[in-house]
């Protein structure tokens, strides 16, 4: 099969970046009305895919293992829509929300590479260009991040830039050894020859420096300094971009295309995310507890949700990958319309301090009622699609024996419920200040985004069993099937 | 062996002077260190000792080719990276001139707003 569309979900935001920098030279609105045409375009593709046969595109014509190849199978269907959802709600919410910006053709153009990195990284099936488009989406949201030019942003960005960098010099030694050891950068090719070859001490360093380098972005514990500053210093739809796909698509998702595709899913591996996991749920959710700024304590919680997908991916049976996929999709659907939440309480009451907000629900009735769907989806209250993820979650470490992890995930699960009560106690009930008696809610392309996202949580909870089984556990059996993955590719 | 041991020695003192040194730009000669000797491994790894260029002539014999050419694959991923830490720099630098607009200071352990 030759997807024409696999190479286009890449080449038409990237195009797109150039154009609207060229003109945006003289006109600086050309961001604004090409960006959301370009993330439409790239979601009907994402959503065109999920009917599309698996299979792989030649680039360039030049055959597997010489060229590169860019691969469609289930679970990259699971990660398009992911990315693509997102991006354009939050292109559709910048619209309004960057208006107090200057330099918006520059933040236009850097969303799109951001998109182009992400979407590359999702679809390619070579370890060297899932580096490339790895290292276009990290260095777009590294300049993402600084882009208020304020005192704590650089400070944050800075951060983020130099932990980053590390991160992919050591998956940039990860590739070299693995290149060194198989002969070539094509992950199907290379999983072949590891299959051959068995294990050996190069192999096992290579895979500790993958290990490394995923987890830094994905944000998991010993090494998620960066993410709580980062992630609230960048303005609020780049926020949700960071917090609600990035981290998954260059963190989670490459790390089992790695593991799984490529070493073959070791079972000393899945322990390492498994506990990795475990730690990060703990960790971020405790520290959740303390904060007062919203979007701190939302990034916080992104790194305990995240936790959570390891959790459920380390187990390494189809019901934990389907659970954690699931609880993936999710997490970027409700932790975008958080970060959206605290960027339109932000935008009309210019505060992110929980201690100053109080009665919005008066003022600001929309943004409040998805504050509502979106803390309860992440907490797990029953009809909304968290409480199912995170069930199915915890269905499956028991039934893998992972009693330990299991608890610990009812206790995180617990402590979220309560700091996302603190959030609702105290900006949407509560005392009305006095100064925001004049208050308005947020313009209406904002509120397009905030209304579509909490529709779509409470959609996903209801229909829970569609969307498992159209979506979710097809995509566990294709990653959990590597001769399956190496045939399509080799073979085809 | 020894010019591995030699690339190494480059990558550790990056690494110390990313994390002892307290100048923002002593810390991003630190990173650059780290980058260009992952370049230099990753050229290392497609070096062979009185190696040709790897192109193929008319009055070469295919056999004779791959005895002695090098491997051009990681000459090439090494371009695209070097390009790629270009970019990383200038970004950096970037970072760095706009931190001493704000803070009036390289030094790293003054610029501390964000904690907790």
């Amino acid at each position: 099969m030759n997807n024409v569309l696999l190479p286009l979900s890449v080449g038409i935001p990237l195009l797109t970046a150039v154009v609207i920098l060229l003109i945006g030279k003289f006109w600086k609105g050309i961001g604004t009305i090409l960006a959301p045409i370009c993330g439409l375009i790239t979601l009907i593709f994402s959503i065109d895919l999920l009917s599309a046969s698996t299979g792989t595109y030649w680039m360039g014509g030049w055959p597997p293992p010489f060229g590169i190849v860019l691969v469609v199978d289930s679970l990259t269907k699971v990660l398009m829509l992911a990315v693509n959802l997102i991006a354009f709600l939050a292109l559709v919410y910048s619209v309004s929300y960057m208006e107090k910006y200057t330099a918006i053709a520059k933040y236009y153009a850097l969303f799109m590479l951001m998109l182009a990195g992400l979407n590359g990284v999702v679809l390619t099936g070579d370890l060297f260009n899932l580096f490339v488009f790895l290292e276009i989406a990290s260095i777009a949201s590294y300049a993402l991040v600084g882009f208020g030019v304020e005192h704590e942003e650089l400070e944050a960005g800075f951060k983020y830039l130099i932990l980053g960098s590390v991160a992919s010099t050591a998956i940039l030694v990860g590739i070299a050894i693995v290149y060194n050891l198989t002969g070539s950068v094509n992950m199907a090719d290379s999983a072949r020859f590891i299959i051959n070859m068995g294990v050996n001490k190069s192999l096992i360093f290579a895979a500790a420096l993958f290990m490394f380098g995923f987890s830094l972005k994905a944000g998991l514990v010993p090494f998620h300094a960066w993410l709580p500053d980062a992630h609230p210093s960048a303005p609020a739809p780049v926020s949700a971009m960071l917090s609600g796909v990035l981290i998954k698509a260059i963190g989670i998702y490459a790390m089992m295309r790695v593991v799984f595709s490529v070493f073959g899913g070791p079972q000393d591996l899945l322990n390492i995310i498994l506990w990795l996991g475990v730690l990060s749920a703990l960790v971020g959710g405790l520290m959740s507890l303390g904060q007062n700024d919203m979007k701190r304590m939302l990034a916080f919680s992104s790194v305990s949700q995240v936790g959570y997908i390891a959790m459920a991916i380390g187990l390494g049976t189809p019901l934990g990958i389907a659970a954690g996929l699931f609880h993936l999709f999710n997490h970027a659907a409700f932790k975008g319309l958080m970060f959206l939440n605290a960027g339109s309480i932000e935008h009309c009451a210019g505060t992110r301090n929980l201690r100053q907000m109080g009665g919005l629900m008066k003022k600001m009735p929309v943004t409040s009622l998805s504050t509502l769907v979106g803390s309860f989806s992440i907490s797990g209250i029953p009809p909304f699609n968290g409480f199912w993820s995170k069930l199915l979650i915890i269905i499956a470490l028991i039934q893998a024996k992972a009693f330990v992890p299991a608890a610990i995930a009812v206790i995180v699960s617990v402590i979220t419920l309560i700091y996302y009560a603190k959030i609702i106690r105290f900006s949407i009930f509560g005392k009305l200040p006095d100064i925001y008696k004049k208050l308005h809610d947020a313009p209406f392309t904002m509120l397009f985004s905030l209304i579509v996202l909490s529709i779509l949580c409470f959609v996903i909870g209801i229909f829970y069993p569609f969307f498992m089984n159209s979506l979710f556990n097809p995509a566990a059996a294709a990653i959990l099937d590597q001769a399956k993955y190496i045939s399509m590719i080799i073979g085809g | 062996m020894t010019v591995y041991v030699l690339d190494l020695i480059i990558f550790a003192i990056g690494i110390y002077s990313l994390i002892a040194k307290r100048h923002i730009i002593k810390k991003i000669i630190g990173m650059v260190l780290i980058e260009y000797s992952t370049n230099l491994f990753l050229i290392l790894i497609g070096y062979r000792h009185d190696g040709i260029a790897p192109i193929i002539t008319q009055n070469m014999e295919q056999t004779q080719f791959s005895q002695s050419a090098v491997d051009p694959l990681p000459q090439a991923l090494v371009l695209t990276s070097i390009v790629i830490g270009l970019g990383t720099l200038a970004l950096m630098a970037a970072y760095a001139m706009k931190l001493y607009e704000k803070y009036k200071t390289f030094d790293m352990c003054e610029i501390k707003r964000l904690k907790g």
